[in-house]
Formats: C-alpha cells, sequence, structure tokens
C-alpha cells in the first residue's frame, strides 16, 4: 500500500487506526494529530455542503442537516476539486434517508438549492430584444425554436417545491401542497427561482428541448397563459436566441 | 476580459489580502493600505456570472494573484488534466502577476479531499513533486511559486529537511516559493523546531510571496502544543516578529494576509494588512 | 379569431410591452458586481479545533442518527393526495445541456 493509499483510509472513517510511520517529530506517534487531518476533511467538506444547502438547512435544522452531510460526504466524497459544483448528489441522498421518510418533498426542495448555485455560476448570456418576436410573420413565429441562457433552469415536481422553498428562507405564505414546477432565472447575476403557472412547465420543457413555438404551446392545455410566461422569460432575458 | 495589455507584471512589495466578495464594495470605495489581492483559483473556475464579473473589475485596478487550493501537486497520481485546463483557461484569462499553489496532496484515487495533506520528504516524492511542477510550469507558460505547508505530524521515512526538499525543487524547477510564515510558526510549533533555524535555511532568495495569518490552539495526546492553521483570528505576535525576522533577511516582498473563517469586516482586515505596512516600511530604508 | 391568430395577438401584446425596454448587455456594468455574492467554497484554512466532526465514531454508521425537532418543515402540512397515499418524489430536470434549438 502507498504512502497516500494508507493515510487516506482512516480520512474518512474514525474507526480506522491511525496509519503508521507517523510522529510528533521526534520519537512519539502522532495519534490524535492524525485527527486534525480528519477533522479538517470532514469539517471542510461538510461547511461546502452547508454553504449550497440554505434552504434544505432550515427545513430540517442545522444539527439535521450536519448528520445528512457527514453521512453524504463519507459515502460520497468530491470526485472534483470544485466545491461549488459539490453537493448535486446531495438531493438524491436525502431522498433515501428514514429519519426524512416522512418529508417526501425535501430531495425536490433542495434540488433549487442546487440548481440556484449552478445558476450562479452560469455563463453569461444576453437575452433578445422583445421585439424580435414581435417583428416575425405568423409562420416564422410559429416555426421558431428558442434558444436559452445556459442559468435558465427548470424543476418540475409533484410538490409545491417553490413555496416551499420561498417559505423557507424568506417566510410568508405556507404552502399550499399543490404540485410546482419552477424555474430558475437569472437576469443578471443573481438567479430567482419563479413558480410557474398551469401547463407553463410543459411548454418551457418542449422549447428548452428544441419544440418549434407553436407545436409548444399547443402542450400547455386550456388554463396555459401565455402571455405570462414570455413576459418572465423576456424581462428575466432568458430567451437569448431566435431560430426561424 | 482584461486586456492583458494593462496587466500588472509583478505583485508589487505591499502589503495585499485574500480577497472576499463580502468587501467588494470596500475595497473599490477605498482599499488603502492594500495593493493586491489573491484568490483561490478553484472559487473562479464556474463558466461565469458575478464571481467572474467581480474578478474582471477588480483586475484592471489591482495586481491579482492566483492562488490555487486543488491541484493536489503532492500527490501519487498523475495532475488531474481538466483541472490543469480550467487552471490554464483562468489564468490566460486573467494574466496574473502571480500563481502559486501548495507543497500538499488533496486528491487520492480521484475522490478530492479538500484538505492540504502532508507528504514524506524522499527521493522519490521529490522526483514527484518536481515532475508535477515541471508540468504546470510548462502548460501554464509562467513560473510558479510553492507554499510550505502547516504541519501537524512527521513521516518516520522523511530522509528530507522541509526546507532542503523545497531547495532541491527549487534547483530542478526553477520555480520560486510562497512562505507561510504562519505555517513556519503552526509547523516549528507542533514538530518542536525552532522556526527561526527554519527561516536561516529557507532559500529566500527564490521568495516571491509571504503570506500570514491567524492560527487556533489545541494540544497532543501527550499535553504539548498544537497549532491548527483555521486563518480565522488576528495574526499573533510571534508571527509578526517571524515577519520582521524573514524581512530582515529576504527585503521586501509582497506579503498577504489571509482571513479565511469568521471573515471579519474589512476594517479589521485592514488593519492587519495596515500592521504588514509597518513590517515592510522597516526594511525599505 | 383561429388559434394561431389568436397566438399572434398574444405575442404582438407582450412584444409590444417590451419595446422600451432595452435588452443591451448590462453585464458589463461595474454597478452590477456589487449585489450579494454566494461564498466562495475552496480555501486553505484548516478546520478548527480536533475534536469535532472528523474523529467522531459515535455516528460513523451514516444512518445511525435520530432526527432531532428543528427547523422550519415542522410548520409546513401538506395535504395528501386524493387518494390518501403519500407523495413521492418524482422530478425532471432540465440539465443545461439539453440541445438548443
Amino acid at each position: 500500500m502507498t504512502v497516500q493509499t494508507a493515510f487516506r483510509a482512516g480520512l474518512l472513517n474514525p474507526a480506522h487506526p491511525v496509519p503508521e510511520g507517523l510522529t510528533d517529530g521526534h520519537a512519539q506517534p502522532a495519534g490524535r494529530r492524525y485527527g486534525v487531518y480528519r477533522n479538517n476533511v470532514t469539517v471542510s467538506l461538510r461547511d461546502a455542503l452547508a454553504t449550497g444547502f440554505p434552504s434544505l438547512i432550515s427545513l430540517i435544522g442545522r444539527e439535521n442537516f450536519d448528520h445528512v452531510a457527514r453521512a453524504h460526504l463519507r459515502q460520497s466524497p468530491p470526485t472534483s476539486p470544485l466545491m461549488m459544483h459539490y453537493g448535486a448528489g446531495l438531493p438524491d441522498f436525502v431522498a433515501t434517508l428514514e429519519q426524512l421518510e416522512h418529508l417526501p418533498y425535501l430531495a425536490d426542495v433542495a434540488r433549487i438549492d442546487v440548481a440556484m448555485r449552478q445558476s450562479y455560476h452560469a455563463a453569461d448570456s444576453t437575452g433578445i430584444d422583445p421585439t424580435l418576436l414581435q417583428s416575425l410573420d405568423e409562420e416564422s413565429l410559429l416555426a421558431a425554436r428558442f434558444g436559452f441562457a445556459p442559468s435558465m433552469i427548470l424543476l418540475r415536481s409533484q410538490f409545491s417545491i417553490g413555496s416551499i422553498w420561498h417559505y423557507s428562507l424568506r417566510g410568508g405564505d405556507k404552502p399550499s401542497g399543490h404540485p410546482e414546477d419552477v424555474v430558475i432565472l437569472r437576469a443578471e447575476y443573481d438567479p430567482e427561482p419563479f413558480i410557474l403557472g398551469t401547463g407553463a412547465g410543459d411548454v418551457l420543457h418542449a422549447l428548452h428541448s428544441g419544440t418549434p413555438f407553436g407545436e409548444a404551446i399547443e402542450l400547455g392545455g386550456e388554463d396555459f397563459d401565455l402571455a405570462a410566461l414570455l413576459n418572465l422569460l423576456l424581462s428575466q432575458h432568458a430567451i437569448t436566441a431566435v431560430d426561424h | 476580459m482584461p486586456d492583458a495589455s494593462h496587466a500588472f507584471p509583478h505583485l508589487p512589495h505591499l502589503p495585499g489580502v485574500g480577497y472576499k466578495a463580502q468587501h467588494f464594495t470596500d475595497i473599490m470605495t477605498d482599499p488603502a493600505p492594500v495593493g493586491w489581492l489573491e484568490i483561490h483559483a478553484e472559487n473562479y473556475m464556474g463558466d461565469g456570472g458575478r464571481p467572474l464579473a467581480q474578478l474582471r473589475v477588480l483586475s484592471e485596478r489591482f495586481p491579482m494573484s492566483v492562488h490555487g487550493v486543488g491541484l493536489s501537486i503532492g500527490g501519487e497520481g498523475r495532475l488531474d488534466p481538466d483541472h490543469l485546463a480550467r487552471l490554464k483557461h483562468l489564468c490566460d484569462w486573467l494574466n496574473p502577476a502571480s500563481f502559486s499553489e501548495h507543497l500538499a496532496w488533496s486528491t487520492h484515487d480521484s475522490h478530492f479531499l479538500n484538505d492540504l495533506l502532508p507528504l514524506p520528504y524522499t527521493s522519490a516524492t521529490l522526483t514527484r513533486v518536481a515532475d508535477h511542477i515541471d508540468e504546470v510550469q510548462s502548460l501554464l507558460g509562467r513560473r510558479m511559486l510553492l507554499e510550505n505547508p502547516s504541519s501537524y505530524l512527521a513521516f518516520a521515512e522523511s530522509t528530507y529537511s522541509e526546507t532542503d526538499f523545497l531547495a532541491e525543487i527549487v534547483r530542478r524547477t526553477g520555480c520560486g516559493l510562497l512562505l507561510d510564515v504562519n505555517n513556519v510558526f503552526v509547523s516549528a510549533t507542533n514538530l518542536d523546531y525552532s522556526p527561526q533555524g527554519y527561516i536561516d535555511a529557507y532559500p529566500l532568495d527564490a521568495v516571491g510571496e509571504i503570506h500570514l495569518g491567524g492560527h487556533d490552539e489545541d494540544e497532543d495526546d501527550f499535553g504539548a502544543p498544537l497549532l491548527i492553521d483555521s486563518h480565522g483570528r488576528e495574526v499573533v505576535d510571534p508571527v509578526w516578529a517571524l515577519l520582521d525576522y524573514a524581512l530582515a533577511k529576504s527585503g521586501p516582498k509582497p506579503v498577504l494576509v489571509e482571513w479565511d473563517t469568521d471573515v471579519p469586516d474589512w476594517p479589521v482586515l485592514a488593519d492587519e494588512a495596515r500592521r504588514a505596512s509597518q513590517a515592510l516600511s522597516r526594511v525599505l530604508v | 379569431m383561429s388559434k394561431t391568430l389568436k397566438t399572434a395577438a398574444i405575442v404582438g401584446a407582450v412584444a409590444a410591452s417590451f419595446a422600451a425596454y432595452s435588452t443591451t448587455a448590462t453585464a458589463q456594468a461595474k454597478e452590477k458586481c456589487f449585489g450579494v455574492s454566494l461564498a466562495g467554497q475552496n480555501d486553505c484554512a484548516a478546520g478548527p479545533g480536533t475534536t469535532c466532526a472528523g474523529s467522531s465514531t459515535v455516528d460513523y454508521q451514516g444512518n445511525a442518527w435520530t432526527l432531532v425537532d428543528a427547523g422550519t418543515c415542522a410548520e409546513i402540512e401538506l395535504p395528501a393526495m386524493a387518494d390518501g397515499s403519500a407523495r413521492t418524489g418524482s422530478l425532471e430536470e432540465l440539465g443545461r445541456d439539453l440541445p438548443q434549438g
């Protein structure tokens, strides 16, 4: 076994004995000194996760979160040095925990935390001039395919995840319990989750997948409010290209 | 995009601070006495957004130092090519006055452990570290600085002192060094040697930057002092004294105050930088 | 009015409301840099002390912890589904790498 394999073995396993060959600089065994590295690894990863999950922490409290985070980081240490991306697997892990079974919405709300951070670090883009849509003839408009900002992320859930996220961090009305589709949009540098109206999630999903505009808006159903969706997307600079 | 023609070619012999985004407004309003800024490379490897926008603005006004914390130069495996590419992208874009990394490892078997882990100092590890530094310098097309670590333990198998190891790395690769005097104080206390003796043996000619930071105090199994490099408080007096000791021997250098946890309001950090400025003024005459 | 005409009318109305609104790149503007920043997550500091999380064997078995009452979830009561079954999370996520139109 190499030196680093032996050193690594105990870092995330406190039951593992302190590796051999480590000293206090003289003749004494390192003992507790190795624990400094154990602590650094665990605490730094836990704190990196904590930075990324404000709504999850609000919902279950920091003490519970620390247990969840520690179990997750020991099971799934990061595979990239970019801590800004660490935690993308935490929502799935949350969904497997017995202790949280009675809060089935938690994993989906935690996905908003993940998506907010992804959106924050996503590439910059420039929204189209809204008059561009107006300038198209009807045929071109219906055939048009839209390009979207890299910072736009659509999340669709059977739970009222947008309302829960909002309540957990900003208070206000208690969530209704209705299923919600949420789109995260970043007009400049600050991502914001928006709860979509009826049918808008289906339409936006289709548009984002490259479905022509005329075809996509048919998926919204009777109560779909096209003006509201377009208004939101345009005001948040989310549409970046119109190919017709 | 920063314009390379306006880039600052060197870090000045002034105090700098580790840049924290909450200080952006203060720094843009009244940075004195801070003359340059250092960022942790990995926090600016996203695709866009406010972090890079701030960096763009700051780099027009301040010499910048890119300080990597995730390259794992002391690792047993090969350097992560994806991470190297990200680092090159950042350095090409920002054109910083300096790039530095640590004599440590943090990635093993594709897991990133988010800590600066120690390595034994042997001819085998020396060859590996030197090869990694050659690879980085050749890819980035610039000379890098290597920082001495904070140590909490030692390896029985080490055959080099840390200073001899660093001197040999410099000789083989032509890299420069980042002398962290807090790390010297922490390691010397933890492993029971003289911090002044360490600096006497350090290849000061190669030093391109000096770091200072605060540490926590604990003790080991036998009641011996164990200092933890937490970067969460003011620099203590013995470390300021060690800065004076080093500067008296090395002459003026860019001096950076690091404060990474429990980050204070700007005036507290600016006061630390002011103290570094006073230390520099004592060797400028 | 045909469906397509109706569509065109809506789009026209929406677009008109933005006619006076400028979309020229504001991403370069310095003032946009002054907003709230998320914390950087990589640093080179050590965790505090030697005795905390990393060395604790008590909860090393990942799932051996007990939920304590805390957090705002206690205030949220969601109605059960019409058939009385608990909802299961099933979420569709749009990645950033899907084909663009």
